[in-house]
């Protein structure tokens, strides 16, 4: 593994989009951020601009607005970037699945490297579906 | 030449400066941490994340004025450069210093934050342009409490401005900070310096929670970390201008090296505990708070040094 991707794994800068959730799951990350869980030791920071940023991670069934903002958004983002989607909605759009509003999970719009699911998911599977990234990151 | 060379670039230029830049904003998210009943990142984070910055894409927003955008934050590294520079070879050797390097320090001190300014203006992003004007406003805030602080040493020592002189005065009069005006001086200058830096409570330009990451919202990549690793040689590089203009410097002979190091380490544990007990100012806040109690403040230290106290 070379040294750039180990140094990728080493300071993971966090991006959080939240497009039509109903915010449990961004209480959750919110959660895992704080000094309980302490990200920090590993280098995980919540950054506020996508150009900082080197996870994105997304929660909420996607809407026909956010759509428009969530490709702008993953376009805006310097490579290599990673996207995270975080609980069900995101996942798979769970109960949404029929919905008129909704323009499909994450995937249908952009590339997702890890799926965290749960409604909401724990901190502690937060943190989970972070470290099985960063393994799958050093393999290769 | 080669000598000149090997201060400028290895020590105690950009190698050593860069080096100790990265330790020292290790303790301050270590401290920061502790503060806050947490654990705190690993030692060798911020080289992490400044070879990881390296390793991003750069992105240049269309909107943007592509050439200065790219090459503002080596102003800034530049000028920290060359200010550490100016200090320690004041320390180790003070007969090499010229007439009139204080005023090319305090002049150079403020290049970084017109290299963000210049930055944030050339962004083209609106919020970018918030955070430089913010910074701009700041400037004119504490530049003024600042010089006036710088003053009173100057004044102490009967008019010198060289700082090779004042280190000399005060290994044999006694350190500045001893005296009652030089201890206002000091208390003025630690705030101001708190402004220069850019930490709570006077992260303005850089509001988080209001205008995103300001000045910094477009840079990616290279540019970013070079603004990045310039922030971490401004906390090195700052309190180490204080400590040689009211503390006497470091001086290189047995046990006062130590001594040398643990003032700067107080005063940097100083600037850790205000940034992580202050909620932040707003601007006008800041301004009136610059321009009131802290320019009387720095005027009386003044008149006291005239008197002689």
């Amino acid at each position: 593994m070379n040294f750039k991707t180990k140094a990728l794994t080493k300071s993971i800068w966090v991006f959080h989009f939240a497009s039509a959730s109903c915010n449990n799951c961004d209480i959750e990350i919110l959660d895992a951020l704080t000094p309980k869980f302490d990200l920090e030791r590993f280098g995980i920071l919540l950054i506020g601009s996508i150009r900082h940023a080197d996870v994105m991670l997304v929660t909420g069934a996607v809407s026909h607005k956010g759509a428009v903002r969530l490709n702008r958004l993953y376009e805006q983002a310097p490579k290599p970037c990673l996207v995270v989607a975080v609980g069900c909605c995101a996942c798979s759009m769970c109960i949404f699945r029929d919905s008129y509003n909704m323009a499909g999970p994450v995937d249908r719009l952009i590339p997702v490297h890890a799926y965290i699911p749960g409604c909401p998911p724990k901190p502690e599977a937060i943190i989970m579906g972070v470290v099985k990234l960063i393994k799958a990151l050093r393999k290769g | 030449m080669a000598k000149t060379l090997f201060y400028f670039v290895v020590f105690p230029g950009f190698l050593f400066t860069a080096l100790v830049g990265l330790l020292v904003s290790w303790i301050d998210r270590k401290v920061t941490a502790r503060v806050q009943w947490r654990v705190g990142p690993p030692l060798l984070q911020p080289l992490y994340d400044f070879v990881k910055l390296l390793g991003k894409e750069t992105i240049v927003p269309q909107a943007g004025s592509r050439l200065t955008f790219l090459l503002s934050p080596l102003l800034g590294l530049a000028a920290v450069t060359i200010v550490s520079t100016i200090l320690w070879l004041a320390m180790t050797s003070p007969e090499v210093t010229f007439l009139g390097d204080l005023i090319v320090v305090i002049y150079l001190l403020t290049i970084p934050s017109i290299s963000l300014i210049i930055g944030g203006f050339a962004s083209g992003n609106p919020l970018a342009s918030l955070g430089a004007s913010r910074e701009m406003k700041m400037i004119l805030g504490y530049e003024l409490p600042f010089i006036l602080a710088i003053f009173t040493p100057v004044i102490k020592a009967h008019g010198v401005i060289r700082l090779g002189e004042l280190l000399q005065y005060q290994w044999g009069n006694g350190i500045f900070l001893s005296s009652c005006s030089g201890f206002i001086a000091f208390v003025v200058a630690i705030i101001c310096m708190q402004a220069k830096l850019a930490l709570v409570p006077f992260d303005i330009p850089e509001a988080e929670t209001e205008i995103i990451a300001g000045p910094y919202i477009e840079y990616s990549g290279a540019p970013l970390a070079v603004y990045k690793l310039t922030r971490w040689m401004m906390l090195f590089v700052v309190p180490i201008f204080l400590v040689v203009m009211f503390m006497g410097g470091i001086i290189f002979e047995g046990w006062h090296i130590l001594w040398g190091i643990l003032k700067y380490v107080l005063l940097l544990v100083l600037i850790i505990l205000i940034r992580n007990t202050n909620p932040r100012l707003r601007i006008d806040q800041a301004i009136k708070f610059f321009w009131g109690p802290m320019t009387i403040l720095a005027v009386l230290g003044i008149v006291l040094s005239f008197l002689g106290k």
